[in-house]
């Protein structure tokens, strides 16, 4: 008899298509699961409306359940209540700093006009000495960052609220 | 429900036409940080009008989704307002209309999150996180060339005095619409045009820029009588399902 928990853990053997280093579980996408006897129904959420990840996110829960043994799948896309970093979870947040990629920081400025870029701390040398190059990076969900004591250029995952 | 698939067909189709213009600059960004954050906004209005016209279709109940309604309706079936519709030009003048669209697009998200609609209340609160780092961003920018050298200060002028003939045209509602505020469906748009007019008042003073004197205002968007500019867009943005119809990748 399979259990929630373990459809819970199977998911932790699912990547994040662009950062490899997390589960999707680790990311907080997964919202729901639900069993009814060979029927095991999904909700997921995106992280940004146009993340080009969720399709194959979707591919690989049915490919990862299937391969369980799990007869029907439903993967279902839900928009709210709306994904936030607040749901990366703690293990999620180490991973990613082992990875080089600083994870999101609490914003201290709220303001969306005129506030001050946050502070975030260098992943290879911890200073906080760092500047920020970008509000964009490699994918929707990162920035560019610079760090002025060993001048490493980094990922910073920032923050939505 | 149509009056309700008309509106929502408007606000995705500026997020879809915006988004597409803003992805002809990949590949050609002033530096290698901007041509990223340019086509970052891209995908995030793209995934926008992706959401927008799906519940759109659903609203209307013709089994129409988002591909259908993008790709196979004429420049007269399309509703987005004029200003997404202008040229990139420079960079100063792609950034002016971003900035004059999302300090528009904000406040209307913001209240669209408390829309009676649920689904639509949903659809605004995923994206008015998206649209916060927008808005940051092109304002910035404004700033920045603005309160630059003479020649950045120029071009970014040049782009107000362009695009400000457009602005009218984002606070405009029809007599549908107005039912659609009594329902508690949308916003008023007075209240949106409050907004808009301090953060646009606050930002362009910050630049040093001057509000355009000349009140002549240019409309017809929302109505489907856009200007040259969309049939270029559209023959672009189709031209695959057009050609090969029904084909998938
Ligand atoms: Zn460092």
């Amino acid at each position: 008899m399979v259990t929630k928990d373990q459809i819970w853990l199977w998911l932790e053997e699912v990547s994040d298509p662009e950062i490899p280093v997390l589960t999707i579980v680790d990311l907080g996408v997964v919202r729901h699961v639900e069993l009814h006897g060979d029927l095991c129904e999904i909700k997921i959420t995106p992280t940004y409306s146009g993340c080009p990840a969720m399709k194959t996110i979707e591919d690989d829960i049915v490919s990862k359940l299937t391969e369980k043994g799990i007869e029907t799948v439903k993967v279902d896309l839900v928009l709210s209540p709306a994904w936030t970093t607040d749901w990366i979870s703690e293990k999620g947040r180490s991973k990613l700093l082992e990875y080089g990629i600083a994870p999101p920081v609490d914003e201290v400025d709220k303001s969306v006009l005129f506030a001050e870029p946050p502070k975030v701390g260098c992943p290879r040398c911890g200073s906080h000495n760092t500047r920020m190059v970008s509000l964009f990076g490699s994918t929707a969900c990162k920035a560019q960052y610079q760090c002025n004591e060993c001048l490493e250029p980094f990922d910073y995952f920032k923050c939505l609220k | 429900m149509s009056t309700l698939f008309n509106y929502i067909l408007k606000i995705g189709d500026d997020s879809l036409i915006l988004g597409h213009r803003l992805s002809e600059w990949c590949g050609h960004g002033p530096i290698l940080e901007e041509d990223i954050a340019m086509t970052n906004i891209a995908l995030d209005l793209v995934g926008q009008a992706t959401t927008l016209l799906n519940y759109a279709g659903e609203m209307e109940g013709k089994g129409r989704d988002a591909d259908a309604l993008a790709f196979l309706r004429f420049d007269r079936e399309y509703r987005n307002l004029l200003l997404v519709e202008q040229p990139n030009g420079d960079f100063g003048m792609t950034m002016m209309r971003q900035f004059l669209f999302d300090a528009y697009r904000l406040p209307l998200l913001e209240r669209l999150q408390k829309s009676s609609d649920v689904s639509l209340a949903a659809i605004a609160e995923k994206s008015l996180k998206e649209t916060k780092y927008h808005l940051k961003h092109s304002s910035e920018w404004v700033i920045r060339l603005g309160d630059g050298t003479e020649e950045s200060h120029r071009r970014v002028q040049d782009a107000l005095d362009t695009l400000w003939r457009y602005t009218d045209e984002l606070f405009q509602e029809d007599d549908a619409e107005k039912e659609l505020v009594v329902s508690g469906v949308i916003p008023p748009m007075s209240e949106i045009r409050e907004a808009w007019n301090a953060n646009v008042n606050r930002v362009l003073e910050e630049a040093t820029l001057t509000i355009p004197t000349n009140n002549w205002k240019h409309s017809g968007g929302r109505k489907g009588m856009h200007s040259e500019h969309l049939g270029y867009i559209l023959a672009e943005l189709q031209y695959m399902q057009r050609a090969y119809p029904n084909m998938e990748w």
